[in-house]
């Protein structure tokens, strides 16, 4: 078990590398250079000022050797300073707003599976039954459905028309005044939207994912002899079958969380939450190329962890993989 | 399945019939297009695609108005008869300005799909073909490429380029190709193994023509599912984008571009919000019940 870890640890590294490899060549092909920006935004800049400014981020370098000097640095985790106005190291600016987007998106998985198992495991136990043509018809529909148009609607629905939830930010007016209950509540609020919409896209790709699974698995040796030794079905169903069927799901949980920091990208910014996404919307408007790059790796990095913890939930459950 | 083997069954002149089938052996294209007819929702999917290219090809005729007409008498009215969908902060005609952005969505769908299947086709032939160190690198690639958040780096470089129609298909299509490359890899993998394969290559057939000639074209179903379900995707993205305001660029109408005036008036005038966004959710519903149904047509045991 110990090994296994190590070896997924240390084959971690090189994909790393590889992300950040490729993220940096392809953002550095795109012509225009991020000094354009700010040219644009002082018209008084002169080209020896503007010139001065590329040595000072190194850019007047060949890629590689940008790409060399930038790799050496963020090993100590210093992605270099931003270059917006405030000029503040971009590790600094992601520290601040990675929790946010990690709770969110945790939340989110949560949700995902706590609903997604279910219906899987109900629809494969009655296959092509009215309840199973009314889920896939509903998965259908949720593979569908742009997540940010249905993010308006509830909008539309919830905030505007019945006030029920707030539709921006993260804190109501007045938050500094509530009580400690009050101000968890207001964040509650906040959050409910967000983080429905957020698990709203990957639903229906896994509870589908569930059901073929469970359907496969029903089908083995094993489940036949548990039901010819008399087992009561529940017992079969959730103790026999589920077990294996869970399996494979748990990868891909691992492989729907880029899916999920992207989105973030979207959600943060039609509720205007001061996440990791709403930074990076912000960098990418402004050619802000540390903070890119800064957002681009920790995102990687995320999503490799995830798919590590994926692996040791797998191991966990599998013993066939804890012997290795 | 059930019903015709019944009907078989109380015919009278099964022995005729029998006879008269194996004469006439379905083609494969017949079987698909029989399978294909009794799968009712992907014929309604099939019917929506292809009205969609119709208003897409006559936009001038159906529109009510001019698309990007400016009318500050109007501004911000609710839905009417004569304007259906209402309009938007400027006075347009929503209706006329969803119609118009059918164009975009088709054209972004259908150019970034192909560039992503042509890539997806090379690297995995290839890398199925050749194996070796060669299949390692690319697989490796496609790992990597597979663990970027890909909606990030689509962001980074269109906000890198000039955000524009044909800079989101290509950045679409070069961040859309990995599934296709493992599907073709897959195929190739036991398809260069068989007998017609040993027989080519008796014959003294090139390697280039023994993919592309031989292999290819027994590849090439599940690559074409793919395609159809990847067109949904690429609609998504594109409405995506076009959202945050990095995609196609206003004056020119896209579903995603109304629909962020429609978030902005989202207090005032929901209209702006609902009927763009059910042209992009009917869209992506009949591309992906036509994708499911030709699969389940081509082979029913098909897995994607």
């Amino acid at each position: 078990m110990f090994t296994y870890l190590l070896k997924r640890l240390i084959e971690m590294i090189p994909t790393l590398i590889g992300i950040t490899l490729i993220s940096f060549f392809i953002i550095q092909l795109a012509p225009g250079k991020p000094t354009d920006v700010l040219a644009d935004l002082n018209p008084k800049m002169t080209p020896e000022a503007r010139e001065r400014l590329e040595k000072y981020y190194n850019l007047d370098k060949p890629t590689h050797v940008q790409y060399w000097m930038w790799l050496k640095r963020v090993v100590k985790l210093d992605f270099g300073d931003s270059f917006s106005t405030d000029r503040r190291p971009v590790w600094t600016k992601i520290k601040e707003r990675l929790s946010i987007t990690i709770l969110i998106n945790s939340l989110a998985l949560l949700l995902i599976f706590i609903i997604a198992i279910p219906i899987g495991v109900s629809s494969a136990v009655r296959p092509y039954s009215v309840y199973d043509k009314i889920t896939t018809i509903i998965v259908f529909i949720g593979f569908a459905i742009p997540t940010f148009w249905f993010a308006l609607l509830l909008m539309i629905l919830f905030g505007v028309n019945l006030h029920w939830l707030p539709i921006s930010g993260l804190k109501s007016m007045g938050y500094e005044g509530f009580s400690a209950f009050g101000k968890i509540w207001d964040k509650v609020n906040h959050l409910i939207l967000p983080v429905t919409l957020e698990a709203f896209g990957g639903l229906a790709g896994l509870s589908r994912y569930m059901r073929s699974n469970m359907l496969e698995v029903i089908r083995q040796d094993y489940i036949m002899t548990a039901r010819a030794k008399g087992l009561p079905e529940t017992k079969v169903i959730y103790k026999h079958a589920l077990r294996n069927a869970l399996l494979p799901v748990i990868t891909i949980l691992g492989l729907s969380i880029p899916g999920l920091i992207g989105g973030s990208v979207i959600f943060e910014n039609i509720f205007g939450i001061p996440g990791m996404g709403q930074l990076f919307y912000q960098a990418v408007m402004m050619r802000d190329y540390p903070v890119i790059m800064g957002v681009l790796t920790i995102g990687a990095i995320l999503t490799l962890v995830g798919n590590l913890l994926a692996d040791i939930g797998y191991a966990l459950a599998d013993p066939r993989i804890r012997a290795r | 399945m059930g019903e015709s083997a019944n009907s078989l069954s109380v015919s009278p002149f099964l022995p005729l019939f029998r006879s008269f089938n194996y004469m006439t052996q379905p083609t494969l294209k017949n079987l698909f297009w029989h399978r294909f007819k009794k799968n009712r929702l992907a014929v309604i999917g099939g019917i929506i695609v292809f009205g969609l290219f119709a208003v897409s090809i006559f936009a001038p005729f159906i529109a009510p108005h001019n698309p990007d007409a400016i009318n500050v008498k109007h501004v911000l009215e609710s839905p009417s008869f004569s304007h259906l969908f209402g309009t938007d902060d400027l006075g347009r005609d929503i209706l006329s300005r969803v119609i118009y952005g059918s164009r975009i969505s088709l054209s972004v769908g259908f150019v970034a799909v192909g560039i992503a299947t042509v890539i997806g086709i090379i690297f995995g032939a290839l890398s199925g073909y050749y194996g070796g160190w060669f299949d390692t690198v690319i697989m490796r690639f496609v790992d990597i490429m597979l663990s970027i958040p890909t909606f990030f780096l689509i962001l980074a470089v269109i906000a890198m380029l000039e955000p524009g129609i044909w800079n989101i298909m290509i950045v679409i299509g070069i961040t859309s190709w990995m599934g296709v490359a493992r599907l073709v890899r897959a195929e190739f993998l036991s398809l260069k193994e068989r007998e017609f394969v040993l027989a080519a290559r008796a014959l003294g057939a090139s390697d280039l023509r023994i993919i592309f000639r031989h292999i290819l074209p027994n590849a090439m179903s599940p690559v074409l599912v793919s395609a159809v379900l990847g067109i949904a995707g690429a609609v998504l993205v594109e409405s995506a984008l076009s959202f945050l305001g990095i995609g196609v660029q206003p004056p020119t109408a896209s579903w995603g571009n109304i629909l962020t005036i429609g978030k902005d008036n989202i207090e005032i005038a929901w209209w702006i919000s609902v009927f763009p966004g059910l042209a992009i959710f009917v869209t992506v519903l009949a591309y992906n019940l036509l994708g499911e149904g030709i699969r389940d047509s081509i082979d029913p045991r098909l897995k994607i």
